[in-house]
């Protein structure tokens, strides 16, 4: 699909031309004092080719219901989730937990196979 | 009445009329509705919030109410039809006719994913995948890759014997019936249904496989099943309940029905006697 492999690369290009995504989670580090996700390491790395990023947010993004821990993709916000026992979902691995939110990261950019995420909520 | 049958006993008239039905739902842009509503309970329900479609108690009463609606749309296009349920501790093979190309078509290909046969295929033109969370707009599947096995008939006997509806903290942390047949905690049923098939049901917009109501069809009768072998055995929590629905409280997004009214689903179907 080469419209896609094209946004996919217009996408990528962005995020390191303009660092796009990585001032809101720096931003977002610096001020989630007293959340309780606040011990929870933040994680930046390139994983199968797509930069993964996450660390502890205030609220920002689309977090409607509870400040907590945010997750992006290529930029592009993914919607993650604690469960009571400390495992961790996304919004495209939903019944499948994994132990962190790095790891969640991961299991999207997989199930993902190259596809753009799209910002949410997108629809 | 409405009579809801395993979808392994369907007749040939049966599974046609039952496509045909979802085609037309998604033509005329009802079906989406159904996606778009399932996904933002599932984003919203959080172990320490407000929880009312999973991860709580009502998971079961909400998920009732749901098919309830889709059912009902389904019978405005074609009375004729109910919704079938998939046994998938009996019929757990990729080799089900649940997944020959008259029905449901089968698992998709490697490369990416996509359903190439049946009446679902993004090949066929009817079945665009319109609300997602990426940018994939066709039906995905890998049926067992990412968790090789269903679950098995002692499995979900061993589920069905616990006596307790549910239990504090009344979320994905909990033991008892409910929990344990959502799959948060033990040998995991509803859950890894949805890990199992893959593509989009295993996403927060599972709803995009049709196969979806099937399952649910299932869950829901294991809990008239459930019902049956406890009837010493009621919902709880009974009422004062932060961020839970107690009996008596009324559901979103209805409003207008609690736990109370769906306990009883022979006032809405009952289940063909196989």
């Amino acid at each position: 699909m080469p419209e896609l492999s094209r946004r996919r690369a217009l996408t990528a290009a962005a995020v390191l031309a303009t660092s796009a995504g990585v001032p809101a989670v720096t931003a977002l580090t610096a001020s989630a004092a007293g959340s309780d996700h606040h011990a929870l390491p933040s994680f930046d790395e390139v994983y199968k080719g797509r930069r993964i990023q996450g660390g502890p947010s205030s609220g920002g993004g689309h977090h409607h219901h509870v400040a907590g821990y945010a997750v992006f993709v290529d930029g592009v916000e993914l919607h993650v989730m604690r469960n009571a026992d400390g495992s961790w979902i996304s919004v495209v691995s939903h019944y499948d937990p994994v132990p962190t939110p790095r790891a969640a990261a991961r299991a999207a950019v997989d199930e993902l196979q190259g596809a753009e995420l799209l910002p949410f909520p997108a629809n | 009445m409405t009579v809801r049958k395993n979808q392994a006993l369907l007749t040939a008239d049966e599974k046609r009329r039952f496509v045909a039905a979802l085609l037309e739902l998604k033509r005329n842009g009802r079906y989406d509705a159904f996606v778009t509503t399932h996904n933002a309970f599932i984003v919203g329900d959080t172990d320490n919030g407000e929880r009312v479609g999973h991860r709580s108690p009502s998971f079961l009463p909400w998920h009732r109410r749901f098919l309830l609606e889709f059912e009902r749309a389904v019978q405005e296009v074609d009375a004729s039809v109910a919704l079938p349920y998939w046994d998938w501790s009996t019929d757990r093979s990729i080799r089900s006719s649940l997944w020959a190309p008259d029905f449901l078509g089968g698992t998709g290909r490697s490369r990416d994913g996509q359903v190439m046969d049946g009446p679902f295929a993004a090949s066929a033109g009817n079945w665009p995948i319109n609300v997602r969370v990426d940018g994939r707009t066709f039906l995905r599947r890998s049926l067992g890759a990412a968790v090789r096995e269903l679950p098995t008939r002692a499995e979900v006997e061993s589920v069905l014997a616990m006596p307790v509806y549910d239990m504090a903290p009344w979320n994905s942390g909990s033991d008892g019936f409910r929990n344990h047949l959502e799959g948060w905690r033990g040998v995991n049923l509803h859950n890894r249904v949805h890990v199992w098939v893959g593509g989009q049901m295993a996403t927060g917009v599972s709803p995009n496989d049709p196969v979806f109501w099937l399952h649910h069809a299932y869950i829901d009768k294991l809990w008239a099943d459930w019902q049956r072998r406890h009837p010493g055995s009621g919902y709880v929590p009974a009422a004062g309940t932060p961020n839970v629905v107690d009996l008596g409280d009324t559901m979103r997004p209805w409003n207008d029905v609690r736990p109370a009214d769906l306990l009883d689903h022979t006032a809405h179907y009952t289940f063909h006697a196989a």
